[in-house]
C-alpha cells in the first residue's frame, strides 16, 4: 500500500512539475529574471567538463567563484567567533558517515565544486576558481546532477549545454538535492528537511504549501553575493528585533529568523505572545518534524556492520515500507516518521567535537555537539531539537573519533564500503587524515543535535496550551521556568496544605451541620 | 411574621455575580494550575481571564457603591459582643439559645461576620488580585518592573495566588455553611436572594 502511496506520490510529482515547467515556459509568463541565458552566445558550447561550463559563467559573473569561495558550501568550514573554533564539515566528525576527508569520492557528491579529491586540494587558490559548481545550484536539476560515486563529477547522462541555459535562481530542487539528502538519503539527516518540501501540502509547511505560498528555499535563506545566510553553525537562538524589511543590513541581522518576518507580537492573543520571550517560534509551530510522509532517522549503529550473506556479499535488509534497517556496509538504522522533538534551552553557541579532540569514553554517549542554554543567561530560548543516537568507530586507545576510509571505486583496496575491513579502512583513513592511530578501534555512543526549524504548520496545527500546559507535556523536563499546569509545577507542598486545609474545614462544618441535626431532632 | 428589607437590589446582584464569578475561577484556576482536567487548559485560561475582568468590574461598581452608600461602614470591626456570638456558634446554637446579635439593615453583620469580610476584603482579595494581576501581566514592563523589583519569580506570584485561592475555598466552604444557620436552613439563603429577611423575635438556631 505503501508503495502503492508512494508511486503515486511520484507520478504526481512528475506531472505537477511538468505542468509548472509547461507554466513557466507559456508566452505569457513573465520570467523573473531580466536575463534568458538560452539566447547566450557563450553558453552555445559543447561544453566537456564542469570547469569548463564555469569559465563560461564567469565572463559575465566574475566575482562569483570568489564569492562562492567564501562561503561554507565551498570551504566546509566555519570559523565559530564565540567559541573561536574550526568547526563545518571537515573539521567535525559526524555519527552518519562521520567525515568527509578520506571520502571524497562519494561526499563531494555536495561540495559546490569539481576536483576535490584529497586533503592537498587548495580551497583558497584562485586557480580553483573554475572548480565552483555554478550548475549545482542555478542548472535546473531535470539537467544536471552529480555524480555520487565519482568525485563530484555530473552524471554521465548530463548534457551540460542544456544545463547552463537553465539557470536560474535556485528552486527548492537545487537545493534539495543536497540539503533534503543529507546524512546519505531522503530525510536521513535532519528530520525537518527531505523530497516531500519540494511541492509539500499546507499541513507540512504553510510557507512551502506547493497550493499557496509557494516560499523557494531562499525566500528566507536571501543571499547577497553568494553568502547564504541562515547555518546551523551560526545559529540565531533568540531574535528579539522587530520585524524587518527584506534585503536589510540592520545590524547584519540574520534575515532567516521567523522574527525577521513576523516581529515579536505575532499573536491576536496578548498572553500568546507573552510566550516569544522565552519559546522559539519552531517550538509551537513545528509540532513534529518528518511530517510529509518520508521518515527521518533517527539511530545508526555501525558496530553491526560487516555481515555478509551466505556468497560472502554485502546485502541490505529493509523494513516494511522500503527503507533499510541493516546494510553491511553501515550497520544497522531506524526510521521514524511524525517524529516528536525533543526540547532544551539554546542560546546559540553550539560546542562541536572536532576532528582528534579526546574525551573520556566512560561518559559516553559522546556528545558531538552540545548547544548552550539555561533560563538565566538572557539569551537562551526554549528550541526544539531531533536528537541523533549513532553507535560509530574510535580510537579506544587515543580516546577520539576515528576517520575512515568508506567510500572508493570497485578496486579500491582499503576502502570499508569495498572491503568490509575496519583494520584497513581505519589504518588508511587516519593515516590519509594525519590523525594517529593505537591500532585499537572500538565503537562508543554517540549522539548530535539537529535544530528543528522547517516544516512549519499552519497555525491551526500548532501546538495548543495543553500540550505544555499539563503534567507530562512536552516542556516537562524543561528546568528554571514556570509552567502553569505542569506536573514539575504542581507545589505538592502547597497543594497538600490547601487541600488538607480545606477538606478539614468542610469536615467542620459537617460536623457543626450534625450536631445541629442531632440536636434539633432531640428536642422534638 | 415581621420582614425586614435587609439586601438592597444591586446588594444582591453584587453578591451572587461575585459568588458566580468567585466560584467560575476557583473551578477554572485549579485546572490552570494542574489539579484536574475539566474544561480543558485552554478553556479554563481563557474563562478565567474573562471572569477576572468581570469580577475587576463588578467590585468597582461595588467600591463605588459602598462609599457612595456609606454600607461601608458595616464593615468596620467591632469586638462588641463578639466572644458571646463565637460561643454562640460553638454552644449556644444547639441548645439552641437566642443569637447574642440583632441584625438591623444598618448593622447587618454580626461581630464575627465583620471580621470575617474584612479579612476577605483586606488581604485575601488584595492578595489574590495583586498576585493575579501580576500573573496576567508580568511580561507587561510595568508589571515586569514591580515583579523584579520585589524580587518575585513568575513561580512566585502563581504561587502566591494559587495559596489565596486555598483561602478563598476555606472562606467558600465557612460561608456557605453559616448560610445555613439562620432561623431556618434557608432563611439567610433568601434573604440573600429577596432582600427581606424575617424579623423573628428570639432568633433560634435549629
Amino acid at each position: 500500500m505503501k508503495y502503492l502511496v508512494r508511486g503515486a506520490l511520484v507520478l504526481v510529482t512528475v506531472l505537477v512539475s511538468a505542468g509548472a515547467w509547461a507554466a513557466e515556459t507559456g508566452p505569457d509568463k513573465i520570467m523573473a529574471s531580466t536575463a534568458d541565458h538560452s539566447t547566450f552566445q557563450v553558453l552555445q558550447q559543447d561544453f566537456k567538463t564542469g570547469p569548463e561550463v564555469t569559465k563560461a559563467c564567469l565572463t559575465c559573473h566574475t566575482n562569483a567563484a570568489k564569492q562562492v569561495m567564501k562561503t561554507e558550501h565551498w570551504t566546509w568550514e566555519y570559523r565559530d567567533p564565540k567559541t573561536h573554533k574550526l568547526e563545518g564539515k571537515r573539521h567535525v566528525i559526524n555519527d552518519f558517515c562521520t567525515s568527509p576527508e578520506t571520502n571524497q569520492y562519494h561526499c563531494t557528491e555536495c561540495h559546490v565544486g569539481y576536483n576535490w579529491r584529497d586533503s592537498s586540494f587548495n580551497f583558497s587558490a584562485p586557480e580553483n576558481e573554475t572548480n565552483v559548481d555554478c550548475l549545482v545550484c542555478h542548472a535546473s536539476t531535470r539537467f544536471y546532477k552529480k555524480d555520487g560515486d565519482n568525485y563530484g563529477e555530473p552524471l554521465k547522462w548530463v548534457n551540460l549545454k542544456k544545463a547552463a541555459m537553465s539557470v536560474a535562481m535556485p528552486s527548492r530542487e537545487n537545493c534539495g538535492e543536497c540539503h533534503f539528502n543529507g546524512g546519505g538519503g531522503d530525510g536521513t539527516k535532519h528530520g525537518d528537511l527531505d523530497s516531500t518540501l519540494a511541492a509539500p501540502a499546507k499541513a507540512e509547511d504553510v510557507h512551502m504549501d506547493a497550493k499557496g505560498l509557494q516560499f523557494e528555499c531562499v525566500t528566507c535563506h536571501k543571499a547577497e553575493g553568494h553568502q547564504v545566510p541562515g547555518s546551523r553553525y551560526s545559529p540565531t537562538a533568540m531574535d528579539k528585533m522587530p520585524a524587518m524589511i527584506r534585503g536589510d543590513h540592520e545590524h547584519g541581522r540574520n534575515p532567516v529568523t521567523c522574527q525577521s518576518c513576523h516581529g515579536q507580537k505575532p499573536h491576536k492573543l496578548a498572553k500568546m505572545n507573552d510566550h516569544t520571550d522565552k519559546i522559539a517560534c519552531q517550538t509551537c509551530h513545528i509540532p513534529a518534524f518528518a511530517r510529509g510522509g518520508q521518515p527521518t532517522r533517527l539511530t545508526w549503529d555501525w558496530s553491526t556492520a560487516g555481515k555478509r550473506d551466505k556468497n560472502g556479499k554485502a546485502f541490505d535488509t529493509l523494513n516494511d515500507d522500503g527503507f533499510p534497517v541493516y546494510r553491511s556496509v553501515m550497520g544497522t538504522f531506524t526510521w521514524q516518521e511524525n517524529v516528536v522533538p525533543e526540547y532544551l534551552w539554546f542560546n546559540g553557541t553550539v560546542n562541536w567535537l572536532t576532528v582528534g579532540e579526546k574525551f573520556d569514553p566512560s561518559k559516553a554517549p559522546i556528545t558531538i555537539n552540545t548547544y548552550e542554554g539555561s533560563s538565566a543567561d538572557g539569551k537562551s530560548m526554549i528550541w526544539p531539537v531531533k536528537i541523533f543516537r549513532g553507535k560509530q568507530m574510535y580510537d579506544s586507545i587515543n580516546n577520539y573519533l576515528i576517520v575512515a576510509h568508506l567510500a572508493g571505486n570497485a578496486e579500491d583496496p582499503t576502502a570499508y564500503w569495498v572491503n568490509l575491513d575496519w583494520d584497513k579502512a581505519i589504518t588508511d583513513g587516519m593515516k590519509r587524515a594525519n590523525l594517529p592511530y593505537s591500532g585499537k578501534y572500538g565503537f562508543i555512543a554517540t549522539q548530535t543535535i539537529w535544530p528543528i526549524t522547517h516544516m512549519v504548520a499552519p497555525k491551526e496545527k500548532a501546538l495548543a496550551c495543553a500540550d505544555c500546559h499539563a503534567s507530562n507535556g512536552r516542556l516537562e523536563q524543561i528546568k528554571g521556568i514556570y509552567i502553569p499546569g505542569r506536573g514539575s509545577d504542581h507545589l505538592r507542598w502547597l497543594e497538600f496544605a490547601g487541600w488538607t486545609l480545606a477538606a478539614l474545614t468542610l469536615l467542620v462544618a459537617l460536623v457543626h451541620g450534625m450536631g445541629r441535626i442531632i440536636a434539633s431532632s432531640r428536642r422534638k | 411574621m415581621a420582614r425586614v428589607y435587609m439586601f438592597k437590589r444591586f446588594e444582591r446582584f453584587w453578591h451572587w455575580s461575585q459568588a458566580a464569578l468567585i466560584i467560575t475561577m476557583l473551578i477554572t484556576g485549579f485546572e490552570i494550575h494542574g489539579s484536574y482536567h475539566y474544561l480543558g487548559w485552554a478553556k479554563a485560561q481563557n474563562l478565567h481571564t474573562t471572569a477576572a475582568w468581570a469580577l475587576i468590574i463588578l467590585w468597582l461598581f461595588a467600591i463605588f457603591w459602598h462609599f457612595t452608600t456609606g454600607e461601608w461602614k458595616q464593615y468596620i470591626p467591632t469586638f462588641d459582643k463578639l466572644i458571646a456570638v463565637m460561643r454562640f456558634y460553638a454552644f449556644g446554637i444547639f441548645t439552641p439559645a437566642v443569637h447574642p446579635f440583632h441584625a438591623t439593615p444598618s448593622r447587618k453583620h454580626n461581630p464575627l461576620q465583620r471580621l470575617a469580610y474584612l479579612w476577605i476584603k483586606l488581604i485575601i482579595n488584595p492578595v489574590i488580585w495583586a498576585s493575579g494581576l501580576l500573573y496576567l501581566f508580568y511580561k507587561d514592563p510595568a508589571a515586569a518592573g514591580i515583579v523584579g523589583r520585589i524580587h518575585l519569580s513568575l513561580g512566585a506570584v502563581a504561587t502566591i495566588h494559587t495559596a489565596a485561592a486555598f483561602l478563598m475555598l476555606m472562606f467558600l466552604i465557612i460561608h456557605v455553611y453559616f448560610a445555613t444557620t439562620g432561623h431556618t436552613p434557608l432563611a439567610h439563603i433568601k434573604a440573600m436572594i429577596t432582600g427581606w429577611e424575617d424579623e423573628v423575635e428570639e432568633t433560634h438556631a435549629r
